[in-house]
């Protein structure tokens, strides 16, 4: 068994961000990843990010992954282990992985839980069918592999994923024949709903989808307007001819290893879901063990990465290894956090996270 | 389908590789998860679920969902959507639970 001092599970925006500064601490950190490369979900993120110069604005997702990565490089007191999944957490402490095909065990001082959130599924006829998609699986097989999922896509869901991934299949040569979304408007930001409009694609709010069709795969959906209360006005139903169905209807934290921990969780639905309770610096309710990013509350990168590097900073000085003038870059990092959720947009996350702490 | 022209993006592919799909022979680029080359090949169905046989396809493409579970060289409920390709691999439809058989 393998001791190490800080474990970071997660290389996504806020596992990266956390070993970047645990390790410029001089903490020994091991970050394990499940995936082939490290980056997390940046890898597929080809839009421009919004916010300041610190969280990387203006730059597209997939070269913050890039950045942050190369920000690992040259410490010897840093380990990446990648194709490595965190699979149990046990009472004892001991954090169980599979390594390609290996069960290792490690024991971590601290640990950093970093494992961002899964899609949330919808109910509707036929939605296990092939073609059937997760608007994140739709954004990794066409950015990352270069492949194309069909010819034609409804889209389920207007907030910025929907809206950003409906652009994304469009530069692909897709057709977007319709955005659908319950609610009576736009959830997204603005300026990714008005460049769909002006190539064309409607955006119908107040709609749902109700079917898929198809025999072994999507060849057609159902899609109808809901009145006020949200139920199906299944008299104005119609079919569009799509062999892509993609859902963006929100995600959830990861929490399994937090839950397996014996963290204490909350069902917040402003973070999402189930969310660890945890104080300012991100320490959940079981003394070292920290978490940050999306399986601390879905929110964006830009706040992970901020996160993460929260809990990369209180993990290391939890154990002596102090970055110069630690405790300034803490309030810095803090105010940072606060802005990014500043303004309206903010508003819905602010009152998750205040939930959240303790 | 490969997206060949993109206006942001251009793809690293590495060599390109044979494998066979229930002895179906097919082609796919060395490294890249195992469903991306069947997604271009058109195939959309993986695996068929347990007690209604119906049919799956990839949907998460993270190794969260079980929905792309596979028998890959004799080894069944390999996740597709993560697993790399390799010249030569024997990819099988997976039907059920999934069983192990001889390495072909």
């Amino acid at each position: 068994m393998r001791e190490v001092e800080v474990v970071i599970v997660g290389g996504g925006p806020a596992g990266l961000s956390a070993a970047g500064i645990a390790a410029q601490a001089k903490a020994e950190v091991l970050l394990i990843d499940d995936g082939q490369h490290l980056g997390g979900q940046l890898v597929k993120q080809t839009h421009k990010f919004f916010g300041s110069k610190e969280q990387y604005a203006s730059t597209r997702g997939i070269e913050i992954g890039h950045i942050l990565e190369k920000g690992l490089e040259g410490y010897s007191n840093l380990e990446v282990w990648l194709n490595s999944s965190a699979v149990g957490d046990y009472p004892d402490g001991v954090l169980t992985v599979l390594k390609g095909e290996r069960l290792l065990k490690v024991k971590p001082k601290r640990l950093i839980v970093a494992t961002g959130a899964s899609e949330r599924m919808l109910a509707f006829a036929n939605n296990d069918l092939p073609g059937v998609y997760g608007a994140g699986a739709v954004q990794t097989l066409m950015n990352l592999y270069g492949v194309l999922p069909g010819r034609r896509a409804l889209m389920v869901g207007a907030g910025n994923i929907g809206l950003i991934v409906s652009y994304q299949l469009l530069q692909a040569g897709v057709k977007v024949e319709a955005v659908v979304e319950a609610m009576p408007k736009v959830g997204g930001y603005w300026v990714h709903a008005a460049k769909l409009k002006r190539i064309g694609v409607p955006i119908l709010t107040s709609h749902t989808i109700l079917k898929a069709e198809g025999e072994d795969w999507v060849e057609g959906a159902i899609i109808c307007p809901l009145n006020e209360d949200f139920k199906p006005i299944e008299a104005a139903q119609k079919r569009v001819e799509v062999d892509i169905i993609c859902l963006a209807v929100g995600l959830s934290p990861l929490s399994e290893l937090l839950w397996q921990a014996g963290c204490r969780m909350k069902y917040i639905p402003q973070l999402g879901g189930y969310a660890p309770l945890r104080n300012r610096d991100m320490e959940t309710t079981v003394k070292g063990v920290w978490v940050a990013g999306d399986s601390a509350g879905v929110e964006e990168a830009s706040t992970a990465m901020v996160e993460g590097r929260i809990a990369g900073l209180a993990a290391a000085s939890s154990l002596g290894y102090e970055v110069e003038n630690t405790d300034g870059l803490k309030r810095e990092v803090r105010e940072e956090l606060e802005m990014l959720r500043r303004g309206p947009v903010g508003e819905m996350v602010r009152e998750g996270a205040k939930r959240a702490l303790i | 389908m490969r997206i060949t022209q993109h206006p942001i993006l251009t793809f690293e592919r590495g060599e390109k590789v044979s494998f066979t799909l229930d002895g179906m022979r097919l082609e796919g680029y060395e490294g890249e998860p195992i469903a991306a080359a069947l997604h271009d090949a058109g195939v959309k169905v993986l695996r068929r679920s347990i007690s209604l046989s119906r049919p799956r396809g990839f949907f998460c493409a993270v190794g969260k969902c079980s929905s792309c579970l596979m028998r890959v060289d004799g080894k069944p409920n390999v996740r597709v959507c993560m697993e790399p390709l390799r010249e030569g691999m024997k990819v099988e439809t997976q039907k059920g639970e999934g069983e192990f058989v001889e390495r072909g």
